[in-house]
């Protein structure tokens, strides 16, 4: 006789058979944590990224693939600087976080950086925080953990995360760093990317918070991570400390407020699946059966955003021209119903949203018929 | 977004084409511009991969650095950029006419006019998107603050002779890039997407090849469709049809063919480099220099669809008449260029990497001036920008109806005619608001007085109109003429004037001291980049 199936084991099985027979699932890393918390509305992400579906197999198999990918000489490059920054038992990297983030403490020298392999996620996830345990109980050293492994609940299932580097002080405090290849050119970087890696940082603070909340007393994780990255042309590396508060609020109200996966996947009908290896029309359907909240912003975060555009113009939606112009025109939704309401055929005269519609169209026609002047 | 922009976009949905978002050119475009379509190394800062570069459309040169991580190829990549852009700039520094400028005699410390020469014309850049500007301040950046052989034979790795000059001119373009309404160095996308509204998202629109297929669809094919295909569509060996405008590279190029051939690259060159003999040296020099020409034919292939979309754009952008202000916007830009050519034969150092408290303050007074510029005159110039403050109650439009002569009180009244207007627009306006019509290309004030009825507003004019008892013959509407007024001023004052910097205040860092040459940037042995 099988035990019986708890709710958990009964989700497992449950995403397992969305994913489709024999399809491994995609770990969700830190990065699309970030993008998700970014779109939280949208449950048709948020149930292919908790069920692990390759979105970028998907998305070709619909016919709509996505242009993601990273070029090697980007890889070989980060892949260099970061060893180049943990070299020596990570004698810079700790010297960085020394001088940026704890100019008091002794000056890092020995530090010991344990041997963090274990079999499978979850084990490598159990041994970081062994060691993150022991580390912080042997007070007055510095600990570096090269790569550790974290968990986060993400609407009711774990994501397995991979910082680049967590660093106990002698305090016993915790520090994420995160190593980046763009450049910090005379001390500022490019907004939009130490932005990203803010987000992605506040991610990791989260997940490293549920750890420190097992232990007691509960170690402190401080909220300014030590963002590493080459120095004006060079590959010297510099740090600058970044103060992740906000970010990590945000992340973390978005993470609560993701519809739980639970929700959606019962919502779905039975037998649902989004395998590739499904002919297109059905892989559209079960797809189509998740309603998504697309947004311009989704192209450059979401494998699928290609096809949700589509799916998107062919419903005529004016969100497709941006979330400010959805914003702007009140309850109409429709480029056909705008236009309409424009032009007099539809829509309340009262409504003010149809009023000033009116006028705009009625000076743009005079404006592009003839000179004010 | 205006509302009317917005329905700009939903029009240009259904009907399948970009819609005007502008009836005139709103930035100044050279007879001769210099377009630069530039490539870079993926994760590599400052190291191009390739360039096309020059002023006629038929005959682009292309620069080719075909191991980007090779510094002495870097090198003579910018070198060879140098002799392209400097010449080009140089053409312009000579041809000068005399202007005036006021300047503070320092003996007595008044205001005195100096006669200066102006450049006549003046260099423009072209690049694709806002992302080549960002690497043109990139590369003046890489290359400004290093040093050449000549200036100090210490030096690691000297830096080829003119390369440090086309480095603070390409900082001098950068900089001046964002100035709001500045010309010297243009991103195509941003000028074309001011001009036309497309059926996409702007975040969209930032993508070349989608935004020409907005503009102008090729004979058959909505808007969407060709946007689409330029977005998206591959050939058989997996590569973009149109390749991304650059600086960066799509990553399926660099790894299926860019890769491959440097790699190819690199072996070949190794193998010269153990070459026995000079028979064996010949064979191998050829092997380098096929894997070498694959390379440009690569960079070649990627930039050259760019290139001819640039023209494409700069046509289509020439088609639309230019805007009434945009000759004294380019002005300015003139000054700018000048200020600069001076600057480089005083011999004063390149641009600092920080910019002290005064000169910064200044730079953002600038840009501040500037915005606030650009936006009246563009609506000065535009009917259709003009409409967008109307809808917003910034102007109003309408017909006068009723002139009543009236004087101001005093020893000597002058004229204070009051105006009624006719206008169907709601505009702002409080009590004995200002506001101001454009007169033979002169702001003519006028003060509201009330409102006699609904949509009839009644202004007293208050200037403009001569020094006499009567008013000047056309200065003053008549009944039934068309009049638009703005509740925004024409033309700006400059703010209160900033010490200078040796008299910064010690709240602000105090006085910069004495200027220290920047040294150049640290090289190492290793640093690849």
């Amino acid at each position: 006789m099988p035990p019986p199936r708890t709710r958990g084991t009964a989700l497992r099985q449950r995403l397992a058979d969305l994913r489709g027979p024999d399809v491994p699932a995609k770990a969700l890393d830190a990065r699309a944590l970030a993008a998700l918390a970014a779109n939280p509305g949208c449950r048709r992400r948020a149930i292919l990224d908790g069920a692990g579906v390759n979105k970028a197999a998907l998305a070709s198999a619909l016919g709509s693939p996505s242009a993601f990918g990273q070029s090697q000489f980007a890889l070989t490059r980060g892949n260099a600087f970061e060893a180049k920054v943990k070299a020596d038992g990570g004698a810079e990297l700790l010297r960085l976080v020394h001088e940026r983030l704890d100019p008091r403490a002794e000056p890092p020298a020995g530090a010991s950086v344990p041997d963090l392999s274990a079999i499978g996620p979850e084990g490598r996830t159990a041994r970081t925080a062994l060691a993150l345990r022991e580390a912080t109980e042997a007070s007055g050293t510095w600990t570096l953990l090269d790569h550790p492994m974290l968990a986060l609940d993400v609407a009711g299932s774990p994501a397995f995360l991979e910082p680049d580097a967590v660093v106990v002080h002698p305090d016993g405090s915790w520090t994420v760093v995160e190593i980046k290849s763009f450049p910090m050119l005379d001390g500022s970087a490019d907004p939009a990317k130490v932005g990203a890696a803010a987000r992605q940082a506040a991610v990791y603070v989260l997940a490293l918070e549920e750890v420190a909340g097992r232990l007691d007393p509960a170690p402190r994780v401080r909220h300014r991570v030590l963002l590493v990255c080459p120095k004006d042309f060079s590959n010297l590396p510099t740090a600058s400390a970044v103060d992740v508060r906000k970010q990590r609020a945000v992340t973390s109200r978005q993470l609560a407020r993701l519809t739980r996966i639970q929700d959606i996947a019962d919502a779905l009908p039975e037998g649902t699946c989004f395998s590739p290896e499904l002919p297109a029309e059905q892989l559209t359907a079960a797809v189509e059966s998740v309603p998504a909240t697309y947004a311009p912003e989704c192209l450059a975060a979401c494998e699928l955003a290609f096809h949700c555009r589509d799916r998107s113009r062919a419903a005529d939606a004016v969100t497709t021209l941006g979330r400010p112009v959805r914003a702007e025109l009140g309850g109409l939704t429709t480029v056909e119903d705008v236009l309409a309401a424009a032009r007099g055929r539809a829509g309340d005269p009262d409504d003010p949203a149809v009023a000033a519609l009116r006028r705009a169209a009625q000076l743009r026609d005079e404006a592009l018929g003839a000179m004010c002047h | 977004m205006s509302l009317i922009a917005t329905l700009a976009r939903l029009e240009a949905v259904t009907t399948g084409r970009a819609q005007p978002a502008a009836t005139v050119r709103h930035r100044h475009l050279s007879e001769r511009p210099l377009v630069f379509v530039p490539l870079t190394t993926a994760g590599e800062a400052g190291a191009p991969l390739g360039a096309l570069v020059g002023t006629d459309r038929d005959t682009p040169r292309l620069l080719v650095v075909p191991q980007p991580r090779d510094r002495d190829l870097r090198f003579a990549f910018l070198a060879e950029l140098a002799d392209i852009v400097l010449p080009y700039i140089d053409s312009y520094a000579d041809a000068v006419e005399a202007a005036e400028r006021s300047e503070t005699d320092p003996e007595t410390g008044k205001r005195v006019k100096v006669e200066v020469e102006l450049c006549a014309d003046a260099p423009q850049l072209v690049v694709p998107s806002r992302a080549g500007v960002d690497f043109v301040r990139l590369l003046g950046r890489s290359m400004r603050f290093r040093r050449t052989a000549e200036q100090d034979p210490e030096t690691p790795y000297p830096a080829p002779p003119r390369v440090p000059l086309l480095g603070r001119w390409l900082t001098h373009f950068g900089e001046r890039a964002r100035v709001p309404g500045s010309s010297l160095l243009l991103a195509l996308t941003e000028v074309l997407g001011r001009h036309w509204a497309t059926g996409q998202s702007s975040l969209e629109d930032q993508h070349l090849g989608a935004l020409l297929a907005w503009i102008d669809p090729p004979e058959g094919s909505t808007g969407a469709e060709a946007a689409l295909h330029a977005e998206l569509a591959r050939d058989d060996r997996d590569q973009l049809l149109c390749p991304p405008a650059g600086p960066a590279t799509d990553p399926a190029f660099d790894n299926k063919l860019l890769a491959p051939a440097i790699e190819r690259y690199d072996r070949a060159r190794t193998a010269l480099a153990a070459a026995e003999d000079g028979l064996q040296a010949d064979d191998r020099l050829g092997e380098l220099t096929a894997a070498e020409r694959e390379i440009r034919e690569l960079v070649r292939s990627r930039t050259l669809p760019t290139w001819q979309k640039v023209w494409k754009g700069i046509d289509l952008l020439r088609e639309l008449p230019e805007g009434a202000h945009v000759e004294e916007r380019w002005t300015r830009d003139r000054w700018s260029f000048t200020g600069h050519r001076d600057r480089v034969v005083a011999g004063e150092p390149p641009q600092p990497r920080r910019d002290d408290a005064v000169t910064a303050a200044n730079k953002l007074a600038t840009r501040e001036r500037e915005q606030a510029r650009l936006e009246a005159q563009e609506a000065l110039d535009d009917p259709l920008v003009m409409a967008g403050r109307r809808l917003a109650g910034e102007a109003f439009a309408g017909e006068v109806v009723d002139v009543v002569m009236a004087y101001s009180e005093g020893k000597r009244p002058s004229p204070r005619p009051l105006v009624t207007v006719r206008t169907e627009d709601r505009p702002h306006l409080g009590e004995r608001a200002k506001v101001f019509r454009s007169l033979g290309g002169k702001p003519q004030a006028a003060e509201f007085v009330g409102q006699e009825d609904e949509g009839l507003l009644v202004l007293r004019i208050v200037d403009k109109m001569g020094r006499g008892k009567e008013p000047e013959v056309g200065s003053v509407p008549e009944k039934g003429d068309r009049v638009c007024f703005t509740l925004f001023e024409h033309e700006q004052r400059g703010g209160a004037k900033l010490p200078d910097p040796e008299e910064t205040p010690w709240t602000h860092g105090g006085p910069p001291g004495e200027q220290v040459p920047e040294a150049a940037d640290s090289v190492t042995e290793e640093d690849m980049l």
